[in-house]
């Protein structure tokens, strides 16, 4: 549903040449971040499949790979990866080229050649067998668990209903709710594997020996009226509608199931979304009480506002208004409906607020130390 | 919207079974509200004045009793509860992710 040009640095010291390329190469989109070198065990390859799950997302037509030459994520061992699915995919290594300006041109020689080849491809129907759809709530608010996340989740059966997948995440804001995904559960397996991410998740709050309040819900939930995190864990799992869970997969991993699956993320907005688009969801729905600007380099993020008020003051960053439930003017279903018909429209092309402001947002879930 | 219409959109519960509702406006203290959820009706009046999104309590709740909301429970009372008072963090806390209170028997 796009066909993005993606210039994906391995390594914190290429961020800054692929962030040049995207100015001098239009149709091509890159991020910043801090990641890449001194990672050791299960941190560097859940760093790996991301870098690899970005690369690989339908909505991506090649990728040039940018590395520095001496670190630890090795750019070639991630074009390979990416080039088993066919896609164009390139390395350019800094250290190589004799430094950043050699690399950019080089960089941006194949980028631009790349975005000529995908421009001359024509828009074709799919199907929503095809199709994944990841979910998500940020700034939320009450209203969230009464407008926005229901819809979605009426959305998300649909989707399923249709043969499609729907990615439900944030694994701390279920915590309190996780019970009634479990009961859910296609087998046994799942819904161990449901109690197994909870448990490690509220471990990590026990580790570090403090109320997991003081991190989550966050100062504007509060103020938006979430009291605990189990109030805002049952309004979150209403995103996950009403259909059964398929399967409990980890952060940045492709679904092998179809249907709704449940993907182990933290609940830090930015940090789940990354891991979503990098397990293949090609399109998000993003329910918002407080407001939020964030979207992704590669996903379209569609921003839902749980309530009229904040569809009014930070309409600039918002595209779909789901507050109508609040004030009794429509009906969760008739929001719903409304919401699958944007969800079909963006992806036949229809551009996001995030899309259009460049909200090229990435974040990685770290779960090992720099050494 | 009508006088009615605007007062049933002032509330809402989301469960018979839940001990608050939500307001869906700011409502002063003082104001009485009808809360209603499926066959279940109450009458309150708040104590304390609610801003939208936040919750009041529909029945007493006793200290150290579970507060139910969506009919789950969303944490426990930290100190005697009034039909009308505003419940959020200064009278509730939650039960989860305390690793606060570790060894505390908590």
């Amino acid at each position: 549903m796009r066909n993005h040009v993606l210039i994906l640095p391995t390594i914190t010291c290429a961020a800054q040449a692929a962030h040049q390329i995207t100015q001098l190469v239009s149709g091509t989109v890159s991020f910043i971040h801090q990641h890449g070198c001194a990672q050791v065990g299960v941190d560097y390859e859940q760093t790996f499949r991301t870098y690899a799950g970005l690369g690989t997302n339908p909505n991506v037509y090649g990728v040039v790979v940018m590395g520095l030459g001496c670190e630890t994520h090795q750019a070639r061992r991630v074009a390979d990866e990416i080039a088993k699915s066919g896609k164009p995919v390139e390395v350019v290594s800094i250290q190589d080229h004799g430094g950043t300006l050699m690399a950019i041109a080089q960089g941006a020689r194949i980028a631009a050649s790349m975005v000529a080849d995908a421009s001359r491809l024509i828009r074709e129907p799919a199907s929503v067998t095809e199709l994944v759809v990841g979910t998500e709530c940020g700034g939320s608010d009450a209203c969230s668990g009464i407008s926005a996340n229901p819809a979605v989740g009426w959305v998300s059966d649909r989707v399923v209903d249709a043969g499609g997948t729907s990615i439900l995440a944030e694994t701390t804001e279920l915590i309190g709710a996780e019970h009634l995904l479990a009961n859910r559960a296609v087998s046994d397996r799942v819904a161990k594997r449901v109690y197994e991410v909870i448990q490690a998740m509220e471990n990590r709050a026990f580790m570090m020996g403090v109320d997991i309040r003081t991190g989550n819900p966050s100062p504007g939930n509060i103020r938006g009226g979430l009291s605990t995190l189990e109030e805002k864990s049952l309004g979150a799992a209403a995103k996950a509608g009403t259909r059964p869970l398929q399967e409990v997969i980890d952060y940045a991993q492709r679904p092998s199931a179809k249907g709704l699956v449940w993907m182990d993320t933290p609940g830090h907005d930015i940090e789940q979304l990354t891991g979503m688009v990098a397990g293949g969801a090609q399109v998000v729905l993003f329910t918002s009480g407080r407001g939020t600007p964030t979207g992704s380099p590669i996903a379209p993020v569609i921003k839902i506002a749980t309530n009229s008020l904040i569809y009014e003051r930070m309409g600039d960053n918002m595209d779909f208004n789901a507050g109508t439930v609040i004030e009794g003017t429509e009906t969760i279903e008739e929001v719903g409906t409304r919401l699958y018909e944007e969800l079909l429209a963006v992806c036949s092309g229809k551009l996001t607020r995030s899309e259009i402001l460049k909200q090229h947002d990435f974040g990685l879930w770290r779960i090992g130390p720099t050494f | 919207m009508g006088e009615a219409q605007r007062e049933a959109h002032k509330v809402v519960m989301l469960n018979p079974a839940d001990s608050v509702a939500v307001a869906l406006t700011n409502i002063s203290a003082g104001t009485r509200v009808r809360v209603a959820c499926g066959e279940t009706v109450f009458e309150v009046e708040l104590a304390d004045p609610v801003e939208f999104g936040h919750k009041f309590a529909v029945k007493p709740i006793a200290a150290g009793e579970h507060v139910i909301k969506y009919g789950e429970v969303i944490g426990r009372a930290v100190t005697v509860i009034r039909p009308g008072q505003h419940v959020h963090v200064h009278n509730i806390e939650g039960i989860r992710g305390r690793g606060d209170q570790l060894g505390t028997g908590a």
